[in-house]
């Protein structure tokens, strides 16, 4: 008897069910298992499992400058980015809860416009508007571009977090005599504040791992870890780039994580 | 209570007796300019680096080399047979990666939905793992997993299976697969949010009223489960049209796919007309699936409940 949903059906006739869903399962969590142990092979050849063991390609990783400083380019991006994407996403989220504007079907459509159209299409956009006013490879036409992409994220969760929370408490405390905005800050956001750091993790992840548009507004000095490995997967298969890829996974990892745990708080 | 909550304009309005009628109005347009105003770095932003370009980018796609306006660029388009390839390529791709996204994706979601709500979370972060993790590492350890000697044919080699090496990178099998890794969540997270909201209450009911495991499948949770799916299809199929990364590594510069001949009529050939008009087009068929799809769906939805 299945005890969630207590149906006649036993475990042993789903069998099936389980098989064909863990395959799928392995199918999606094969490849990040696999790379973690080839990162740490000795050989130039990426056999699985590794013939021996060593730190080879992370001495590789972390001794070459030019992947050092893609990657000091890709972190002060992707903080940047949740610096600025953070608190614009929740204004715009503050005010489209409040609903109370005439366009909050228009300005929705137009705040979540950078998840809908096309990747390519907002890189092609990007690199020609850049081109035009100068800041093709910048750290700030990086920054203003991976933050109009991360602002819809931010905005999704922060009004998740919206939902769950009486916006009449903050109007007590206004009428009370707090302003708008100690009232925002002192009774609000204490209560949304798992999703205000979920919306900031998402900003982070959205900018670090960020390809098609670095991929054009990039370069030269300012060129980001992801177009780094993008060319370097295009000419050869770089066991460096297990190790970066080890680097990455374990970040994702402890980005889940938080957002977990920040999800399960958020609930109870 | 509710109008409460979405309207501080009225709030006041409600107990008290006389009111000064201006005063309130203007309270509340000021509350309006206030939450504009929180609105617009967002939407200053989103409009000059997005819309303002690709607005830019579609006056392009309007003049031909001289400066002049016509239709040549999309004219393009079916005269050209590389065109009518990059699409049918495009499309290929897209449903054969959607298809393959169902076949996966639905008995997962299936299970994850049947199983205790424990045993669902853990796998779910098996999901979402893949998810957060940058599609250049996925598309590097699916280029070692299928290579030449890689995993997959030293393993088959080993077994005795085949005696060569399959071709599984750098042809379509290799982004079918590179795509569909990426994409599954995008179909399993939608899909299993809808077959949650499904209640065991009407298998039961069927059950008990003598229909086996089978028919009460494809009679009662399949049906109610086609909206979730329907959603999760659309969004992977969009997603496909687009997507640049894994066909560019993984194809092998075979298989060119829209987003691909994009990237090389703008930044190999600078034809910002051609490039342009591509994109247009593609923002089109995209927002037109996407449109139609939400129109259809919430037909569906509405029969399925009743019209509640």
């Amino acid at each position: 008897m299945s005890d969630q949903t207590g149906l006649p059906i036993t475990h042993w006739q789903r069998l099936w069910l389980y098989a064909v869903g863990g395959f799928v399962l392995f199918f999606l969590i094969a490849p990040c298992l696999i790379i973690v142990p080839m990162s740490f092979s000795d050989s130039t050849l990426l056999q699985f499992p590794p013939p021996t063991w060593s730190l080879r390609w992370y001495n590789e990783y972390f001794g070459s400058i030019e992947w050092r400083d893609a990657t000091m380019v890709s972190i002060k991006v992707a903080v940047m980015t949740t610096i600025l994407a953070t608190p614009i996403g929740v204004a715009a989220a503050y005010a489209l809860n409040a609903s109370v504007l005439r366009f909050t079907g228009i300005i929705n459509m137009i705040l979540t416009a950078p998840l809908i159209i096309p990747v390519i299409l907002i890189a092609i956009g990007a690199f020609f508007l850049y081109a035009r006013i100068g800041i093709n490879n910048t750290l700030t036409g990086l920054v203003l571009a991976h933050t109009v992409l991360a602002i819809p994220l931010v905005v999704l969760t922060v009004l998740s977090g919206f939902r769950s929370y009486d916006m009449n408490q903050e109007r007590v405390a206004r009428s009370l005599g707090a302003g708008r905005l100690s009232a925002f800050w002192q009774v609000t956001a204490p209560q949304i504040r798992f999703s205000i750091i979920s919306g900031a993790l998402f900003a982070f992840t959205t900018s670090f791992d960020e390809v098609v548009v670095s991929l054009f507004i990039s370069g030269g000095e300012t060129t980001t870890l992801t177009r780094r490995m993008f060319n370097a997967l295009r000419d050869e298969i770089d066991p460096t780039i297990a190790a970066i890829s080890t680097c990455l996974i374990i970040l994702s990892v402890l980005m889940l994580s938080i957002a977990q745990i920040l999800g399960t708080k958020r609930e109870n | 209570m509710t109008a409460l909550v979405t309207d501080p304009g009225k709030d006041v309005d409600v107990g008290s007796g006389e009111l000064n009628v201006a005063e309130l109005k203007r309270n509340a347009r000021n509350e309006i300019w206030g939450l504009l105003g929180l609105c617009s770095p967002s939407l200053f932003l989103v409009g000059v680096i997005i819309i303002l370009p690709v607005g830019w980018l579609f006056w392009l796609s309007l003049y031909d080399e001289n400066g002049m306006l016509s239709f040549v660029n999309y004219e393009r388009f079916v005269e050209q047979s590389s065109y009518i390839k990059t699409f049918l390529t495009t499309f290929k791709v897209s449903f054969a990666v959607t298809g393959a996204c169902v076949l996966l994706g639905y008995p997962l979601a299936y299970m994850l939905s049947q199983i205790p709500r424990r045993a669902a979370s853990i796998c779910m972060i098996l999901v979402i793992l893949p998810f957060w993790t940058s599609v250049l590492v996925r598309t590097y350890a699916w280029l070692v997993i299928l290579q030449r000697k890689g995993l997959i044919n030293n393993l088959l080699i080993d077994l005795g299976v085949i005696d060569q090496p399959l071709a599984l990178v750098n042809n379509f099998t290799g982004v079918l697969i590179g795509m569909t890794h990426v994409l599954l969540p995008f179909l399993v997270l939608p899909l299993y949010a809808s077959m949650k909201s499904i209640s065991a209450d009407y298998q039961r009911a069927g059950m008990n009223l003598g229909a086996g495991p089978v028919a009460t499948f494809w009679q009662i949770f399949f049906p109610l489960s086609l909206p979730g799916l329907a959603a999760g299809v659309v969004i992977t199929f969009v997603l496909c049209l687009g997507f640049f990364v894994t066909p560019a590594l993984m194809g092998g510069g075979r298989v060119i796919m829209w987003a691909m001949r994009m990237q090389q009529t703008t930044s190999l050939y600078a034809n910002w007309g051609a490039g342009s008009a591509l994109g247009v087009l593609l923002l089109i068929v995209t927002f037109g699936l996407l449109g139609f799809f939400n129109w259809l769906l919430r037909g569906q939805i509405k029969a399925a409940w009743g019209g509640k």
